[in-house]
């Protein structure tokens, strides 16, 4: 499945009230398509933390769906916070993991356990109420509804295949303003 | 040095809405009290670099959070703290034991002496050291202090174990 028409089925299936938080090779991709106020564009960020960015905004705003695209390797670097979204109960949260078995954004090496790492099965030992598992883009799309709409939390894997030779994100701008623009489109 | 009863009660002065923690033995004996007051949400994360994330988060969505953590899990959340509070400009505050200040008698030698300050100076945190109960009034002064002036700031509790 090529990454960006699987990160392009999200941006049609998102309600207009989602929230979604983009990090890493998604972030890239998400920012040629149209923007709304509610993007999270998690560039820069500190690796790792879109799922705990994201269970933040979850918990104070139970009433929409957070819906976070994540890269592999991100992920593998903060697994517990797939404990800490189960944790919180928060059934809001949408996890999407872009497993393409590399750190794309840093030259494409092998994350560890690139091919092998079950990531449904680490989010059904977490707790997650819906877990699901898509190879290819005819999957995914008739499988986004479920996504979005079975109970939460909810973790779906995608795997991808990587891109190789294409740059990292780069902010679109300073993220302090950004950051003020996003908290006043949530409060509308 | 502090009750539960007067950090829940603080807490609920301040109009904290999420506390987002990993406990050690005497941050973590304050989380019942605050549970059963029921004013301020108690976040458990797995480790404390989750917090500061979390902490944007809720902070992002309007929420008034705090981190609650111990010196040994600051060291460790640099990078989401710089940026959480830093790039995202988020003014988080922060309560954090400080490990072996006031005793060393279950880690004599105990590097938290030599690091925690220096690091909180590092990563530009306004912050004030409690090392007294008289001092409890300071919590809330300089958790306004930091509020009224959009910037993040912390509160180090001296502690005598680890």
């Amino acid at each position: 499945m090529n990454a960006k028409d699987a990160l392009a089925v999200v941006h049609a299936a998102r309600d207009a009230q989602d929230v979604v938080i983009t990090t890493m090779t998604p972030a890239r991709d998400w920012m040629t398509m149209p923007q709304s106020s509610l993007d999270m564009v998690l560039v820069p960020s500190a690796m790792s933390h879109a799922t705990s960015m994201g269970l933040g905004v979850a918990l104070a705003q139970p009433d929409r769906r957070v819906i976070v695209c994540n890269g592999d390797g991100s992920m593998l670097m903060n697994l517990g916070s797939l404990v800490s979204i189960v944790s919180a109960d928060a059934s809001n949260v949408i996890v999407i993991v872009f497993d393409n078995g590399t750190y794309e954004v840093t030259g494409s090496q092998p994350v560890p356990g690139a091919g092998a790492t079950d990531f449904a099965m680490i989010a059904r030992g977490a707790g997650f109420q819906t877990v699901l598992d898509f190879d290819s883009l005819d999957a995914w799309r008739d499988g986004i509804a479920d996504a979005l709409n079975k109970n939460g939390p909810t973790f779906a894997v995608l795997h991808v295949e990587p891109v190789v030779g294409l740059p990292g994100p780069r902010s679109p701008g300073p993220a302090g303003d950004r950051a003020r623009r996003f908290m006043a489109a949530l409060q509308r | 040095m502090f009750s539960g009863d007067q950090i829940s009660g603080l807490f609920e002065q301040l109009g904290i809405t999420h506390v987002v923690t990993v406990p050690d033995s005497t941050v973590g004996q304050w989380q019942t009290a605050i549970e059963q007051r029921g004013n301020t949400r108690v976040v458990r994360v797995c480790r404390e670099g989750e917090a500061w994330q979390v902490a944007a988060g809720l902070m992002l969505g309007g929420a008034r959070p705090i981190v609650l953590i111990q010196c040994t899990g600051l060291f460790e959340s640099g990078d989401a703290l710089r940026n959480a509070v830093h790039d995202w400009k988020l003014p988080i505050f922060s309560m954090i034991g400080y490990r072996s200040y006031l005793n060393q008698d279950t880690l004599p030698g105990d590097t938290c002496l030599v690091f925690t300050e220096p690091v909180l100076d590092a990563w530009k945190i306004d912050y004030k050291l409690i090392t007294s109960p008289s001092q409890f009034p300071t919590l809330a002064e300089h958790y306004e202090t930091c509020r009224a002036a959009n910037r993040a700031g912390a509160i180090l509790i001296a502690e005598g174990k680890a």
